[in-house]
């Protein structure tokens, strides 16, 4: 259990993020806009209260580590890094131009804060089970987090991982699925994935991932069990936060128009504290 | 009768060496004992790993595990070591600069028996086409022995292929050879004819070039065991000194070593070129390697004939 001070604070920092990624979407910029809106909570989970870190030594040895396997909603993350000041925040208004270090999908050589190269679907998984295990091998303690997709689980390298992950017992990996039911053309196909998770052997719970006290409360869950790894499941909404952008696959990759960008910023400050 | 050593064995010999350094991680795909990799799996257990049937989660594991500052070393036969993974190669391990060593076996028609699921004619010429990746085809046990502790002291990623028989040595000793990683090796001086070859096939090059110099023809023998970065400075100098090139490799003849040479020729100092390889097929079953290899032209024959054509084209 978190304070509600822990969890108000946490959902304020989910809330920058949101306003982030729309600023960094003005003037027609073009993102994934959808699956970036749907992690807001969970990243600001992560960044905010739950991982080992420190901005100002991003190759410290004894770090969690962070790996988004869905890559492509890397605007979230951008934000947080921001926020936290692994860059200076001016950084955000040069995503995807020629030259910045904010590529279109995460690249570990050019952003400082991200752990790995991601953006071809099915992969981070693998990578944050190769950390983990990396871990193991030298004897830290750090952890390792990915997010992967509903709609990227459809991947078959992802069930090659989960079926490594737990025969090596690595118990030192939170997997979290953000499960906002939607890939780029529709619904996803994937079927039941708490069942999946289970009959591979991980340690699996259903959260809603927009309730920052059940995402704290499932990330601390997670440090406690030993010999499986874990997976939390989140129910999502693709674009939430956002009315019109909310579940409409229209917005998974897309630009706003001067009256979207509009009414995205002002149903964003007038949500206020509200998460 | 000459001393012949199968590159695995020299592989998986190597390999322990190597494991001395806490780093060193071993990878395998249900393919250890074939690939020699069971010896390190012996003698160091808590770092060695089979992943089961799942190349393209090995190589994703294995570019984790890079990045925690391990140096992973993953192993499957050279038909699936490229190709099968080629985008998780590509992003996982190339695009990030992942410290990831690559080792294909059973490489080119070696693995007769199998087939043509099992032959790789185009694992070179895919694995250097990928940026900040390095391409290594050694050519006896030796080599082999001096390629892994090369490609062990240098940082980022690398795709090693080997053969499953076992060849002739090309090199005396370890000390005979000198191996640097991007710097062919003269292994017979010749001022009328160079070849070139790679990896199990430079034996039958110095064969050829034997044969030459009783016809008067003196071919000079170049072991180009890197076939990326492909060492342009061997090249033209050679093609300056004898104005007529064959290379020799047990590939496709487009895209690795052939394709290689015939880039920098073409680009920097046009000559002729025969290129001794796979003539654009998949392979087939037989009952034995040396079997295979003739029916695909590469040959010692082939090679003299292949020299004495490009020199009359000169």
């Amino acid at each position: 259990m978190h304070s509600q001070l822990t969890i108000r604070s946490i959902e304020e920092k989910a809330l920058a993020i949101r306003r982030g990624i729309i600023e960094i979407m003005a003037n027609g910029k073009r993102g994934h806009l959808g699956g970036s809106l749907s992690i807001a909570d969970i990243i600001a989970a992560l960044y905010f209260h739950q991982m080992r870190i420190d901005p100002t030594n991003p190759n410290w040895e004894d770090r969690d580590r962070f790996v988004l396997s869905k890559g492509h909603s890397v605007l979230a993350q951008y934000v947080a890094l921001a926020e936290l000041g692994f860059f200076p925040r001016e950084e955000l208004k040069e995503v995807k131009k020629i030259g910045s270090i904010l590529q279109g999908h995460p690249d570990r050589l050019k952003t400082p804060g991200i752990e790995a190269s991601t953006g071809s679907l099915g992969q981070g998984l693998s990578i944050a089970c190769g950390m983990a295990l990396g871990a193991k091998i030298k004897r830290k303690d750090f952890r390792t987090y990915v997010i992967v997709g509903d709609g990227e689980s459809t991947e078959g390298m992802i069930w090659e991982a989960a079926i490594f992950a737990s025969h090596y017992k690595l118990d030192n990996l939170t997997g979290i699925t953000d499960q906002n039911r939607l890939m780029a053309s529709g619904s996803t196909i994937v079927g039941s994935l708490v069942s999946k998770w289970r009959a591979f052997g991980w340690e699996t719970k259903e959260i809603d991932g927009h309730n920052m006290s059940e995402i704290l409360d499932a990330l601390d869950w997670a440090l406690t069990v030993k010999n499986r790894p874990v997976m939390l499941v989140c129910n999502t909404i693709k674009g939430r936060g956002i009315s019109f952008v909310e579940n409409n696959v229209d917005f998974h990759h897309c630009a706003l128009t001067p009256e979207q960008y509009e009414k995205a910023v002002k149903e964003l400050s007038e949500r206020g504290g509200k998460k | 009768m000459c001393r012949m050593e199968d590159m695995r064995d020299a592989y998986g010999d190597a390999l322990v060496q190597i494991g001395e350094d806490p780093r060193v991680v071993v990878l395998d795909a249900d393919l250890s004992h074939s690939n020699k990799t069971d010896i390190f799996k012996k003698k160091y257990p808590k770092r060695f790993f089979d992943v089961g049937i799942a190349e393209s989660n090995m190589v994703g594991v294995a570019a984790g595990l890079s990045l925690t500052g391990l140096i992973p070393f993953i192993h499957t036969f050279s038909v699936f070591a490229v190709g099968r993974v080629y985008d998780q190669i590509r992003i996982s391990v190339c695009y990030q600069k992942a410290n990831v060593k690559i080792v294909g076996t059973s490489a080119g028609l070696s693995d007769a028996h199998d087939g043509a699921t099992h032959q790789s004619v185009d694992d070179v010429a895919l694995a250097r086409v990928l940026p900040n990746m390095t391409v290594i085809a050694p050519c006896d046990g030796i080599e082999v022995r001096k390629a892994v502790r090369a490609i062990y002291d240098h940082f980022g990623p690398v795709y090693l292929r080997i053969d499953r028989m076992s060849v002739p040595f090309v090199w005396e000793s370890m000390e005979n050879c000198q191996f640097k990683i991007g710097k062919a090796n003269c292994l017979k001086e010749g001022s009328d004819v160079t070849i070139i070859a790679s990896g199990s096939t430079v034996h039958l090059a110095v064969k050829a070039a034997n044969q030459t110099s009783k016809i008067g023809m003196k071919a000079e023998v170049l072991d180009m065991h890197t076939i990326k970065p492909i060492d342009e400075d061997a090249i033209l100098k050679a093609a300056k000194k004898t104005g007529a090139l064959v290379t020799v490799e047990e590939h496709s003849v487009i895209g690795a070593l052939g394709g290689a040479v015939a880039e920098v020729l073409g680009e920097k100092y046009p000559a002729p070129l025969e290129r001794i390889g796979i003539k654009d097929v998949f392979g087939e079953s037989a009952l034995n390697w040396g079997e295979l290899l003739d029916a695909h032209n590469i040959t010692v024959e082939a090679i003299v004939d292949a020299a004495k054509k490009v020199h009359q084209r000169k």
